[in-house]
């Protein structure tokens, strides 16, 4: 059973299923819209339990591709897929994410729902390929378009900035790819090659590769974002819808990271080797510098963007470690963060449907009428501190432990994110749900209702789990992990 | 039974009661959420005392209870466990032990409060994560332990959210700790590249052989040993509110007094104490860290009863003067003496515990005034919170006759524990450690200056004439829905405290003892502050110390700090002496002259001045740290990523293709049809490169 293909294209029958519907309802027609979102969950609870069935079924003591799939295409390029125990993870991490997006869109999307569930399920296969992807121009073809629905989703879904937002995405975006590309068709011309594996394999001179890293970093450092390309997340997060931010911040970040691993350590060894102080400066940078904008934040979505942006500086500083600690603490913190600011920005959606203001000053003593919905904003937020019981807190110990064996200052400074996400995150809690209820609009907020307990239910359940039994997670990594960092040490120690 | 299964349900028992309470506690309702949470609490503080007794007097081996793996990357391996030694029979009575008492106490304290689930909830989540600190067998479940205690705390100061000042306490807190963890952190870290491990029965053994280790940190190179325990010892300074990280401590009394007396002065700051205690195998080994020890503990002793001498809130002297005996704690432990630090923690943790518990009483009688200039002749409205509060002030002052009568000294618990302190400085300090002898002046001094604060706080409550009314009683007793948003501000130190006693009937508004779940931990924890070091001495510091501690504390084979053997007599008596001037100077002061001490305040020199600031560290702080963090934060913002990376960026970008163009708002959604063209278009010439790559 080609239970890749299987996973990554079941999304694709409900958005047939619901282009019928569609076609044959017409667009306002209520019981079509209702049915659409029925089929959109139900389609993304099948592709969440056939990816557990993978999960289940992955052989964690190997550490190279399972489930392979192969179709020669032409020319030598194929279509290609298969995980390993780092892209597994993902695949999870977006089955996980998905129905929960549909499910919080349930009431907060009310125009053009029919397209809107279609965007999102291009997007769960798009996201899904990247992750599965072992063929250059296929994952090329999957990292590129995945975009596409994400731009959909903000620019027609999105808050009232929603074009200047789409179009700061686009530029950055626009300057990273174009760089990759060209590096993709080098690559392909001289190694006579698509095929990942097989370009791990390859072996770059270093003077080519610092070019090829350099290219593929213009792409991945946007995607993070790492600072100082960041400035289009904090935009893309304020405007996108509930869903959007979720899908932005618990997986389209991950594909930068991932690209890191799939593609800069293993195939560019010295070049990153080389770059790595310049990763380690500019991912201390976003964890001061980020966590410092986020504390004078007024929008309550931009302070948790600005959260994400010093979160992946960890991942960055984690993935450059080139130690097994490091890594493994930024594919935890990817897959942790991935939960707990999807989480977050749930928590943000909560009031925004029953407000529509982001202003934290609206806010302010939500706990007298929401006593529920401040227990679950405190779990997150403590999650997102990295409080040790949380996921948060593995993957943060982990990459801070990798990075100090190759080099204590950046350890240091990414220790000090600890303070200041405690100072920011604190006082975004004190100042929307601590208090006195004093803004009189807020009189009659209601506390969380059902169909909202049963979107957090899961993520308070993973971040919990993952917080106390981590080695769950590194048991399925481990094998893929240790051989990634000891090609990668076996690579740098040869060249010196 | 299996001591693995009484240890491991002494440390589950918490955990149960929180989540019971915490999620079902409006559905089950404030009894049985107090019931169960009590229960699984004197349930726990029973077992301690078992584990406790077979520990002391039945022989128990040390052992290690492994639960689950917790992290297993490389080497950098942690498991859920319970370590037993005597350190942790040790704070396993006294966490249950006070922990049990201060739920039985909260039944009466907190009767009308409408959220009784959720503050018993936290009691219980607080006390599982000191028992997962203490009995942690590695450095993660330490830490885990570690910030589980300061979320609970977190939550407890800031329990009455409505409260401003409480909310911001809270926050300072949980920040200021965080400042200590990031040195522990990076403490941990240093340990496991430097040792392999992060478990301790791992970690210990190669300490000895990597003396001579130096160690590369932040551009210097550094004792590997001392480097790694300064590192750690910062995080102990953040939970113990140490000198320039004790900001916090005074604000958390913020919280409902039951916590302040659990969390802020029997248990958790002492975490930091423990920590030292606990890594004595490492500090033996290093003079600079311990040096630093002594010195930040010795300074702390004295700054924080300078400022205790001065404050007027009950609650506020006493915080002081928790942070104040702490620094004795951390003095013990850098001279070397662990055994009489922790002996020190553990009567502590009984007078401690009974002077917050006795002044919650008083507040309670005087219906939420904390201010003692307020107070006055109480002794005779409450004649049991007297006598506790009594015994408490005799007990801290550490009277007792260091001379042998019928085979033994007699006195208080904290005589023996903080005489053991000040000859174990004295001794260290006589062998040529300038550092103790410096804490041995302080240590003098100090016990003089705690005398003084002590008395004071006593005298001005109970002794002289009432500086309150009944229609003060009157007054607070129907304002008191009133006073819980109210701000007081910084500078009067008068914070009303939000509850109410449910048998408050009638007009009679004298005050008036409190419920009998109040009287009753007051009453045990006296019985604890009398005796608990005329017991146990021999054991923590005595004769039969090895064998009660049986390696859990590691001393090096030089060290001989409490061999008291010798000891001037001079040096064994002058705590008593000091502390005899200090009673007579709060007698002379508070009853002889009553009002000398008001006048003294009025006439504000600059030293009192200095003191009831609090040394000013609040304002230095919040003009240095809070502001510029403020400032970055807007620069960074505002001018670096606004106006330069945006600026320079894509507004610039889109400035110069709307004067192009024009057309960038015509289409809404139109970047996305030029991104998918342009990606389109990449794609078609990617496949026609490889397409000829190929055929060439």
């Amino acid at each position: 059973m080609p239970i890749l293909s299987l996973i990554t294209f079941a999304p694709l029958v409900g958005v047939a299923a619901i282009l019928g519907l569609r076609l044959t309802g017409g667009p306002d027609n209520a019981r079509s819209v209702e049915r659409s979102k029925w089929i959109a969950l139900i389609t993304t609870l099948v592709t969440l339990a056939l990816s557990v069935l993978l999960v289940v079924r992955f052989n964690p003591n190997d550490w190279g591709f399972q489930f392979v799939e192969e179709t020669p295409w032409f020319a030598g390029i194929a279509y290609r897929m298969g995980v390993d125990g780092i892209s597994v993870l993902f695949v999870l991490l977006t089955a996980f994410l998905m129905p929960i997006c549909i499910a919080a869109s349930w009431k907060s999307i009310e125009t053009r729902v029919h397209e809107y569930m279609i965007a999102f399920l291009l997007l769960e296969t798009l996201v899904v390929g990247v992750f599965c992807a072992l063929d250059l121009v296929l994952f090329y073809t999957f990292f590129e378009f995945g975009l596409v629905p994400m731009f959909l989703i903000i620019g027609i879904w999105g808050g009232a900035r929603r074009v200047y937002a789409a179009f700061k995405f686009f530029l950055y975006t626009l300057l990273g790819s174009v760089l990759m590309l060209a590096a993709i068709l080098y690559m392909i011309g001289t190694a006579h090659t698509s095929s990942i594996p097989e370009l791990m394999a390859y072996h770059f001179s270093p003077a080519v590769q610092t070019w090829l890293w350099l290219a593929f970093f213009a792409s991945f450092a946007v995607k993070m974002p790492m600072w100082p390309v960041h400035t289009w997340l904090p935009d893309a997060h304020v405007e996108a819808p509930t869903a959007g931010s979720v899908i932005l911040a618990g997986i389209l970040l991950k594909m930068g990271g991932y690209g890191f691993l799939r593609f800069s350590l293993p195939m560019f060894p010295n070049a990153s080797e080389m770059f790595t102080p310049l990763v380690f400066a500019m991912s201390a940078i976003a964890v001061i510098y980020t966590s410092l904008v986020a504390f004078r934040q007024t929008d309550i979505k931009k302070l948790i963007a600005y959260s994400s942006v010093a979160h992946m500086g960890l991942v960055t500083m984690g993935i450059f470690s080139g130690n097994v600690q490091g890594e493994q603490g930024a594919i935890y913190q990817m897959l942790s963060h991935g939960v707990i600011s999807g989480a977050l920005f749930l928590c943000v959606g909560v009031i925004y449907d029953r407000m529509h203001t982001r202003d934290i000053t609206a806010y302010g003593g939500l706990v007298n009428r929401m006593p529920w919905y401040a227990a679950v904003f405190m779990l997150f937020s403590m999650g997102n501190v990295g409080l040790p019981g949380t996921s948060g807190f593995v993957g943060e110990i982990l990459s801070v432990v990798g990075v100090y064996k190759a080099s204590t200052w950046t350890a240091i400074l990414a220790t000090s994110g600890v303070i200041l996400s405690a100072v920011y995150m604190l006082s975004l809690y004190r100042r929307v749900v601590m208090g006195e209820l004093t803004n009189p609009k807020l009189a009659a907020i209601t506390d969380l209702e059902l169909r909202e307990v049963l979107i957090f239910t899961p993520l308070i359940v993973a971040t919990l789990y993952l917080g106390i039994q981590p080695n769950s997670v590194f048991s399925l990594t481990s094998s893929s992990v240790d051989h990634l960092v000891s090609v990668y040490q076996a690579a740098t120690a040869g060249a010196l | 039974m299996d001591p693995k299964l009484l240890v491991t349900v002494i440390l589950f028992g918490p955990l149960i009661g929180a989540v019971v309470a915490g999620l079902f506690g409006r559905r089950i309702g404030d009894n049985v959420s107090r019931g169960v949470t009590t229960g699984f609490l004197f349930l726990s503080a029973i077992l301690s005392w078992v584990v406790f007794s077979q520990w002391t007097w039945g022989g128990l081996e040390p052992f290690t209870v492994t639960y689950a793996p917790f992290i297993h990357v490389g080497s950098f391996v942690s498991n859920w466990s319970f370590r037993l030694d005597g350190l942790s029979a040790v704070m396993l009575v006294v966490v249950t032990s006070v922990s049990s008492l201060v739920h039985l106490y909260s039944w009466g304290y907190m009767a009308d409060d409408p959220s009784k689930p959720r503050f018993f909830a936290y009691l219980s989540l607080f006390t599982f994560s000191m028992l997962a600190l203490i009995s942690a067998a590695d450095f993660m479940q330490l830490f885990f332990g570690w910030e589980g205690v300061g979320l609970a705390s977190y939550l407890l100061i800031g329990f009455w959210f409505h409260k401003p000042t409480a909310n911001a306490a809270a926050i300072k807190a949980f920040v200021v700790n965080r400042v200590g963890d990031f040195g522990f952190a990076l403490g941990i870290v240093t340990v496991f590249w430097a040792y392999g491990s992060i478990e301790f029965a791992k970690v210990f053994p190669q300490i000895a052989a990597s003396v001579p280790r130096g160690w590369d940190f932040a551009g210097g190179h550094f004792a590997l040993v001392d480097l790694a325990c300064a590192l750690l010892f910062v995080g102990a300074m953040g939970k113990s509110a140490q000198f320039f990280l004790h900001t916090w401590l005074p604000d958390a009394m913020e919280g409902p007094t039951p916590v302040s007396a659990l969390i802020h002065a029997a248990t958790m700051v002492t975490a930091g104490v423990y920590m030292v205690c606990l890594l004595s195998p490492m500090f033996e080994y290093a003079p600079v860290a311990k040096a630093i020890v002594t010195g930040i503990g010795a300074i702390t002793a004295l700054f924080a009863a300078t400022v205790g001498m001065t404050q007027n809130d009950i609650k506020r002297v006493i915080a002081y003067s928790t942070c104040s005996q702490l620094g004795y704690m951390f003095m013990a432990a850098g001279v070397g003496a662990y055994q009489a630090g922790m002996f020190h923690l553990f009567t502590h943790a009984f007078f401690k515990a009974l002077l917050f518990l006795g002044a919650g009483s008083v507040i309670h009688a005087m219906v939420h005034e904390q201010d003692m200039r307020r107070f006055g002749a109480l002794g005779k409205f409450l004649p049991i919170t007297t006598a506790a509060m009594l015994i408490g002030t005799i007990a801290i002052t550490g009277v007792g006759l260091p001379i042998d009568i019928l085979g033994q000294e007699w006195g208080f618990a904290g005589f023996y524990s903080k005489d053991s302190i000040i000859n174990a400085t004295y001794i260290a300090g006589a062998s040529g450690n300038g550092m103790a002898m410096f804490a041995f002046v302080v240590g003098i001094l100090v016990a003089g200056l705690t005398s003084f604060y002590s008395w004071r706080l006593a005298f001005f409550t109970f002794n002289g004439h009432a500086r309150w009314t009944s229609e003060d009683l009157e007054h607070h007793w129907h304002n008191r829905d009133h006073a819980h948003g109210d701000d007081h501000g910084h500078a009067d130190p008068a914070h009303a405290e939000p509850h109410a006693e449910p048998d408050h009937g009638g007009h009679d508004h004298k005050p008036h003892e409190s419920p009998w779940t109040m009287r009753l931990p007051l009453i045990l924890l006296s019985i604890g502050a009398i005796a608990a070091g005329f017991f146990f001495h021999h054991q923590f510091i005595g004769a039969e110390q090895h064998e009660f501690w049986r390696g859990a504390i590691f001393t090096a084979p030089n060290n001989h700090v409490l061999d008291v053997h010798g000891l001037p007599a001079w040096v064994l008596w002058a705590p008593l002496a000091v502390t005899l001037i200090g009673l007579f100077a709060a007698w002379w002061v508070y009853i002889l002259k009553e009002g000398l001490g008001a006048k003294i305040a009025a006439r504000n020199g600059p030293l009192y001045v200095f003191f009831y600031n609090k040394w000013f560290f609040d304002e230095l702080y919040e003009a240095t740290f809070v502001r510029v963090s403020k400032l970055l934060g807007d620069l960074f913002w505002k001018g670096g990523d606004q106006r330069i990376i945006d600026g320079f960026g894509p507004d610039g970008v889109s400035a110069v293709s709307v004067q192009v163009g024009k057309g960038a708002g015509r289409i809404q959604s139109g970047y996305v049809y030029h991104y998918a063209f342009v990606m389109l278009l990449g794609v078609a010439g990617l496949l026609t490169y490889a397409l000829l790559a190929w055929n060439a």
